[in-house]
């Protein structure tokens, strides 16, 4: 008998990265003013070495200094929230688990506007105060849910968590409300973060993102069996030799960066880390060996995509991007909820 | 030194007493059979031996406590094998299989040792998976999915292994092959099994030792024959066991 091995082989990271990288150019060239696929190369190219861009190609600065560092933002985030979507419903054995859904994202909006309401900000780093507060949020948000949650019902079951999620987001949007009455001033600022949106992304955004997403992504793929672990049962990954508590709580933590910093920089896109992983799971199978690198591609690939829908749908009007996700996001999510509930009864 | 050792095991859920002040040693090649009436206390001791449950008193394996384990060193220890599994994701068998050797990896992406394949080859093969190692376990009957967590508890290759009623799921032909798994298993140098077992005839015909609860406490312990006497099952299941069974065997002539 032969065994199957576990992870990905080369040639399979190749394909999604070249994927991935076909998808990348298609959106940075298409858009209000599209510019040919050749030309986007040449000026990405010349753009990352530092070259002087030839004089016949047109509006370079569209792509240099605006649609470049969006979609650079958009495939972060989306690889972000999948990796954090992934390893939610891994951690909990619930597939419907997400920062969206949890009510994870919303808590660390609530951060964010605070912040930015009250002004919270570290001198010479900006946005590092709403990236700590929406972090912060993020995680308290968790372990209320999560505690809450317990409470009710020891085994966590999909209803539960799905109910609480609800309305915990119920509950900080009143919280919000009742912020913006207050800081009338900023409320054009805090719109922002409700609706989803990342037009007007720099490429400072993008390095933080590319930060966030090496040291956290980092942590979940170095748990991946830890996760494999507790999606068959905490039990069972008690009597294995998991450290049950210390891993729940480093994956807590992670993700709840993650989805904090992704908050701060793009507001709450929904749904991707339902999406995502639901998608990829189809085709690796549950193990996180191989769920968790294929969603960070996937939902890199994804988030892009929904972008790209989101600019051209209604062109010259643009979408924000959580419109889409949450449109798709929403009939996803009915489809893994009737297939649960009609596998209980 | 024995292999297990508890001592003064004590369960307490509010002011109710669930397990009350038990001790026991368990030494290599024993069987330990733990009997009694339902609601006696049994799952629970064997849930705070496997340090699931917080609990005082201690269980030691030879001679270190348990507790002050680190999961995995536990893990290569102890190994349980739970009453029941609820499953929600399509993890193949092999999958399932493979998680048992965690404990025995090292390093940050936990990379196998050497002779991880050898130990679930092995394990598939005693319990008869090996056909079907890459089907989904959501796709198995309740009897495949319980040799699949016997399978990654004997990949685990621990030195003891804790059973709470591994076979009352099972129907007759599944229990035999399991016991039959179970008792060659237990035959190699260094391990021991602990069981609690609600079947009293499967008990005594597959145990060496007994340990028999009522009420929390223990009323009777050490060798099957003495543990089985007359005496003390009757006393706690308040019923002439032997005669009922009697019957019952007497119908097939």
């Amino acid at each position: 008998m032969k065994l199957r091995g576990e992870g990905f082989r080369l040639w399979e990271y190749l394909v999604f990265a070249a994927i991935m990288l076909a998808v990348f150019f298609l959106c940075v060239a298409v858009g209000s003013v599209s510019v040919p696929l050749d030309d986007t190369i040449t000026i990405i190219w010349n753009t990352v070495l530092g070259k002087p861009i030839p004089a016949d190609i047109v509006s370079p600065s569209i792509i240099a200094s605006v649609r470049l560092p969006r979609v650079l933002c958009v495939a972060l985030v989306g690889a972000s929230l999948s990796i954090c979507g992934a390893a939610m419903q891994g951690l909990l054995r619930n597939p419907l688990a997400d920062g969206s859904t949890l009510g994870v994202s919303s808590g660390a909006s609530l951060g964010a506007v605070i912040a930015i309401a009250f002004g919270i900000s570290i001198p010479s780093l900006p946005l590092a105060g709403t990236v700590i507060m929406a972090t912060a949020f993020a995680f308290l948000s968790l372990l209320i849910i999560l505690g809450l949650s317990l409470r009710i019902d020891r085994s966590l079951s999909t209803n539960t968590i799905i109910l609480i999620g609800v309305i915990f987001s119920m509950f900080t949007s009143s919280i919000m409300q009742v912020i913006i009455t207050f800081a009338a001033d900023r409320v054009q600022q805090i719109t922002f973060w409700t609706m989803g949106s990342l037009s007007g992304s720099s490429y400072q955004n993008a390095v933080m993102l590319l930060v966030s997403l090496a040291i956290c992504g980092g942590v979940i793929l170095a748990h991946a069996r830890e996760l494999n672990a507790f999606a068959i049962g905490e039990e069972n990954a008690l009597h294995i030799g998991v450290n049950v508590k210390r891993v729940k709580l480093v994956i807590l933590i992670a993700v709840s960066v993650l989805i904090g910093v992704c908050v701060s920089i793009g507001g709450t896109i929904g749904f991707v880390g339902l999406v995502t992983p639901h998608m990829v799971r189809m085709i690796t199978g549950p193990n996180h060996k191989r769920l968790l690198p294929a969603s960070l591609f996937g939902g890199a690939i994804f988030l892009m995509l929904a972008d790209l829908v989101a600019r051209m749908l209604l062109n010259p009007r643009q979408l924000p991007i959580g419109v889409v996700t949450s449109f798709i996001g929403a009939l996803i999510f009915i489809t893994i909820f009737f297939r649960t509930r009609r596998k209980i009864s | 030194m024995s292999l297990l050792s508890s001592l003064s095991i004590t369960v307490r859920y509010g002011t109710r007493t669930i397990v009350d002040r038990i001790s026991f040693d368990v030494n290599e090649g024993d069987w330990l059979m733990i009997i009694g009436p339902n609601g006696a206390g049994k799952s629970t001791l064997v849930k705070a031996i496997s340090q699931y449950i917080p609990h005082s008193g201690t269980a030691a394996f030879m001679g270190r406590d348990l507790r002050k384990m680190r999961p995995a060193e536990r893990a290569r220890a102890i190994g349980v094998l739970s009453q029941t599994h609820t499953l929600s994701y399509s993890f193949s068998v092999e999958e399932v299989v493979r998680l048992g050797r965690y404990a025995h990896s090292h390093g940050i992406f936990g990379s196998g040792s050497p002779d991880d394949d050898e130990h679930i080859k092995n394990a598939l093969k005693i319990t008869g998976l090996d056909h079907i190692a890459r089907q989904s376990v959501l796709t198995l009957s309740g009897g495949e999915q319980q040799r699949t967590f016997l399978a990654q508890v004997l990949a685990q290759d621990p030195h003891i292994l804790i059973l709470d009623e591994p076979t009352n799921h099972l129907d007759m032909v599944y229990r035999k092959q399991m016991l039959d798994i179970i008792s060659e298993w237990v035959k190699e140098p260094g391990r021991a099994v602990i069981s609690v077992m609600h079947d009293l005839s499967l008990a005594k015909a597959y145990g060496n030792r007994a340990l028999l609860m009522d009420r929390a406490q223990a009323i009777a312990q050490g060798s099957i024959e003495d543990v089985f006497s007359p005496e003390n099952i009757n006393r706690a299941y308040s019923l002439d066991v032997s005669a009922w069974m009697r019957s019952l065997l007497g119908q097939w002539g």
